[in-house]
């Protein structure tokens, strides 16, 4: 049986309605460069989101988490990036090694990415609505003029005030929160199922983020999207997303849905990312408790767990033992081998 | 939008006015009598000598010679030569010879320049970069009159493609050989210019997301990035144009194209001050609104440079 | 845990070739173009080329035994190729050989001073322009656009023409003159886009005063682009001198420069083509190997296109 795309009219051979929409399976990507040793910047990414669903991909930079957002969509130039193994799968149809041709039925249309700098993200000599435009012109082979009559609806769904006015301003003359709200206005034009967030509100200040998070939102709901949110920030997080993935070195450190996990981290990594912000709600005065150390070289991850020389709780077995990704009960997963005294609450043995 | 091209405009006013006073510097402030020097060995009665100082202000103070000389300028009249002819008659028998060859060479650095450029730009490391950046590179060495007489033996004399000298065939014909050889520093400024834009801009993050928006790639590259990338090439091109002609003294002389370049070589030869001058104010001034389009089409072309 | 928007890549990428952040070697922009030079066959072959030329011009006692424009014989005047005259005779009858070789160090020695010259102006101006801006700036600013606005081979062959003296010092002054524009230019627009950087300005809160910070701070991050052009510029110069000699106006008898023999091969070269080929490749190759060492050292100066 074809799975006929209701919203854009054609089939996709070979595509599984049962498949969730994005999973991707053990996914490693390396960077080669002439004058160093090879950079791991993902060992071992696996998740997967249904219909509806927000999953978040935490991680500090250096983590790998753009880099597996990029490499969904074909974006990432190789060289020097090289997938060295793992699956994507839209839908159950493998994204990896298609070609060009075959992967723009799934840009823009299924699968839709905004990024991080909205400013380098557009192009600067173009206008914003004809930016917008672009998407039902050559996807959907729309006439000007119609296209950029919805362009501008699409503009005043965004929120973006005196949009008709607007429409032919340049990227540069918008302010940030604006900026991003015409990428996502982009990036929803053609109703895809999946939406990558490649930190959208980084650059954005505070309040601004808050908006900016409550269109994602919205937007999602009404379209049934699939949202993958990618930050490295806590508090954005613990409003918007159903599932965390917490990323460290490029792997994966634990999976879990978001409550449990600010609730009862299961990796010492969460612990020392929750215990490191400031938090009103905490009765407990004192200084902040940083996680010691730096990230690590991603040419040259620790043997062991990547997390073992930073890690309160590492002991002999973690420097040699690399532990798996395992489940920790209630559909948790946790890659550290004292995942249930993490659990457990118990205190650290050096605190 | 104005605002920036009225002060463009402001702008050129001292700059040409520097320009202008630097060459009347150079060529009358320099030691010698011009006047005596046009006579040669023979003595010249006081009286002739007097009225020609008289006729050619040579007796008022620098600045005063100067300012009668801009004076005149303004409506139009470049100066005489020592023989009494109308600079800017000698001009305009020869200016046409000139720009048909500086126009010549124009078409052919953009044309070539941008197509090897933009081949280069997209297989950028590979072998079509490399011969590119390898040819460009031995034109951009290769000082102008080497090339030309080298050019000139071989498609001229040796194989006959072209005419060795002369305007015998009229344009294009006549003009097609030199207007190459003068061309081709330019074309390989073009080519690399364009093939760095290129490359950078291919780069850039927009065409990530106009990559993610599910854009062909023939698409990316024309809509998205060709346009970005021949600013700067734009830029260039539009100064080379005033470059083109004052450069064309060199080749001009090669081929025997009887231009302004060959004029103003004679008359600095010849120490003819009055027609030095001309010809340098009148490039000057073609080179300054060259510049000032250059500008204005730029503010045309990038949207953020309105704004400064 | 939040540092500066950046992406992934670039971060990944740069982690790789700084050879790591924890612990590693810190990267130098100059230690990794030197990395980076040593592995292009193009930068060796230049190097070689240019040694060979400024060897040429340091020492020409290695190559031949005669001083220049010595030994000619005017009957064997334009004459080809023969046993002991490679090149054969120039147009005085001169071992062609030995004038090519002589030709090499009033090339070279113009181009050099004449571009450290204009270095030194442009770093003075450039600046003295981009740091304290406003008044300053503009008038400097004006300066450079008259010069400009010249046409070079114009302006020199009229500077020359006047000049009683033609001497490889003349040529050097007049060069610098009118050359030294481009690279004022670009050290300027290098230096207002230093100036705002947040370790400027750290700098300046510590108290330090404008000189030092011109000289410690800007002047290092600024001067990169403005080297690899002077390395550009060098070539540049002699192809400029080499054209002035040929119409003429530059150096004179009895000095020896391709350029001058090349003025002196164009009436004859359809006949004695070995008159023009020979200084023709030696003045190319000079040209050539700067360029390509400008080249490769932009290459690999810029992070960017690794």
């Amino acid at each position: 049986m074809t799975e006929t795309d209701v919203r854009t009219g054609d089939d996709l051979p070979g595509a599984d309605p049962e498949a969730p929409l994005l999973e991707v399976r053990d996914l490693h990507v390396e960077f080669r460069s002439r004058t160093s040793p090879p950079v791991h910047a993902v060992n071992g990414l696996s998740y997967s989101v249904g219909r509806g669903e927000t999953l978040a991909i935490l991680g500090e930079s250096g983590s790998g988490k753009s880099v597996s957002a990029q490499a969904v969509l074909g974006l990432l130039a190789t060289p020097p990036a090289r997938i060295t193994g793992g699956e994507i799968r839209y839908r159950g149809l493998d994204l990896l090694g298609r070609k060009d041709r075959w992967l723009r039925k799934i840009r823009g249309r299924r699968v839709a990415m905004i990024f991080q700098d909205a400013l380098t993200a557009l192009n600067p000599v173009v206008g914003v609505a004809d930016q917008i435009a672009e998407m039902y012109r050559v996807h959907e082979r729309t006439g000007r003029r119609e296209a950029r009559a919805r362009a501008i609806e699409l503009m005043e769904r965004v929120r973006i005030p005196a949009a008709a006015r607007r429409a032919d301003d340049y990227p540069h003359q918008f302010s940030g929160g604006m900026r991003q709200r015409v990428m996502i206005a982009m990036a929803l034009a053609l109703r895809p199922d999946v939406l990558i967030a490649d930190e959208p509100t980084t650059a954005l200040d505070v309040t601004v983020q808050a908006q900016i998070m409550k269109l994602l939102a919205e937007s999602q709901a009404e379209l049934d999207t699939a949202l993958i949110l990618i930050t490295h920030d806590l508090g954005v997080v613990a409003d918007v997303a159903d599932r965390i993935v917490v990323m460290y070195a490029g792997s994966v450190m634990e999976q879990a849905p978001v409550i449990d996990l600010y609730a009862r981290p299961a990796h010492p990594y969460t612990e020392g990312l929750l215990a490191a912000v400031p938090r009103v709600d905490r009765t407990t005065t004192g200084r902040l408790t940083p996680i010691t150390g730096a990230p690590p070289n991603l040419a040259a991850i620790p043997s062991g767990c990547p997390f073992h020389p930073r890690c309160p709780r590492a002991r002999d077995r973690c420097a040699t033992e690399r532990p798996e990704l395992r489940a920790v009960g209630n559909g948790r997963l946790s890659a550290c081998h004292y995942a249930e005294e993490v659990l457990a609450g118990e205190e650290a043995a050096g605190d | 939008m104005w605002r920036y091209v009225v002060r463009r405009l402001i702008q050129i006013v001292p700059v040409f006015i520097g320009t202008t006073l630097l060459i009347y510097t150079l060529v009358f402030a320099l030691p010698g009598d011009p006047v005596r020097a046009l006579a040669g060995d023979k003595p010249l009665p006081a009286s002739v000598l007097n009225a020609l100082h008289a006729r050619y202000n040579l007796d008022d103070p620098f600045i005063v010679q100067y300012g009668k000389y801009l004076g005149n300028l303004l409506t139009g009249n470049f100066g005489e030569t020592f023989t009494g002819q109308s600079v800017g008659s000698l001009m305009a028998d020869r200016w046409t010879v000139t720009a048909q060859l500086a126009a010549t060479a124009w078409v052919f650095e953009m044309i070539v320049g941008i197509g090897f450029g933009v081949l280069a730009g997209l297989r950028r490391g590979r072998l079509g970069d490399t011969a590119v950046l390898g040819v460009t590179t031995l034109l951009i060495s290769v000082p102008t009159f080497v090339v030309g007489y080298t050019a000139q033996l071989f498609f001229g004399l040796n194989l006959g493609w072209f005419p060795t000298a002369g305007t015998d065939e009229g344009w294009p014909v006549s003009y097609l050989l030199p207007g190459i050889v003068l061309g081709s520093f330019g074309l390989a400024y073009v080519a690399r210019l364009t093939r760095t834009s290129l490359a950078e801009n291919l780069r850039a993050d927009y065409v990530r997301t106009a990559t993610a928006k599910g854009m062909s790639r023939l698409r990316v590259i024309v809509r998205h990035t060709l346009r970005n990338s021949l600013i700067p090439v734009v830029t260039y091109l539009g100064v080379d144009l005033g470059n083109l002609m004052a450069g064309s003294i060199v080749t001009e002389g090669i081929f025997n194209l009887p231009g302004i370049g060959q004029q103003v070589f004679q008359s600095i030869q010849l120490k003819e001050g009055p027609v030095v001058v001309g010809i340098t104010t009148f490039l000057v001034l073609i080179y300054l609104l060259a510049n000032l389009i250059v500008d204005i089409l730029y503010g045309f072309l990038d949207p953020r440079i309105r704004y400064e | 845990m939040s540092s500066g928007p950046h992406t992934e890549t670039a971060e990944a990428a740069a982690t790789a070739t700084a050879g790591g952040a924890v612990g590693g070697r810190r990267a130098s922009l100059w230690g990794d173009a030197w990395l980076e030079l040593r592995r292009r066959p193009v930068f060796w072959l230049a190097a070689v080329m240019l040694a060979f030329m400024v060897l040429l011009a340091c020492v020409p006692s290695l190559f031949t035994s005669l001083g220049p424009n010595r030994g000619c014989v005017l009957a064997h005047s334009k004459d080809g190729t023969g046993p002991g005259h490679p090149f054969g005779f120039d147009t005085q009858g001169c071992d062609l050989w030995s004038q090519v070789i002589h030709g090499a160090r009033p090339t070279i020695l113009i181009g050099l001073a004449v571009t450290v010259g204009s270095l030194v102006i442009s770093i003075i101006f450039g600046t003295l322009a981009g740091y304290y801006g406003g008044l300053l700036d503009a008038l400097i600013a004006r300066v450079t656009d008259i010069f400009f606005g010249l046409p070079f081979v114009l302006g020199a062959t009229v500077i020359l023409v006047a000049f009683p003296d033609h001497g490889v010092g003349a040529m050097c002054l007049v060069l610098v003159v009118l050359g030294w524009t481009t690279m004022t230019r670009i050290m300027r627009s290098q230096v207002i886009s230093v100036k705002t950087m947040d370790y400027v300005r750290a700098a300046r809160a510590l108290g330090a005063g404008d000189l030092r910070i011109m000289f410690r701070h800007i002047l290092p991050n600024a001067i990169a682009p403005v080297f690899v052009v002077s390395m550009l510029n060098v070539g540049q110069v002699i192809a400029y001198e080499a054209t002035l000699d040929y119409l003429g106006v530059g150096l004179q008898y009895p000095t020896v420069s391709w350029g001058l023999q090349l003025n002196v091969a164009q009436d004859y070269f359809t006949d004695f083509p070995h008159l023009l080929v020979f200084p023709a490749v030696f003045l190319s190759v000079t040209v050539l190997s700067f360029i390509m060492l400008g080249d490769v050292l932009r290459d690999a100066l810029d992070p960017r296109l690794r």
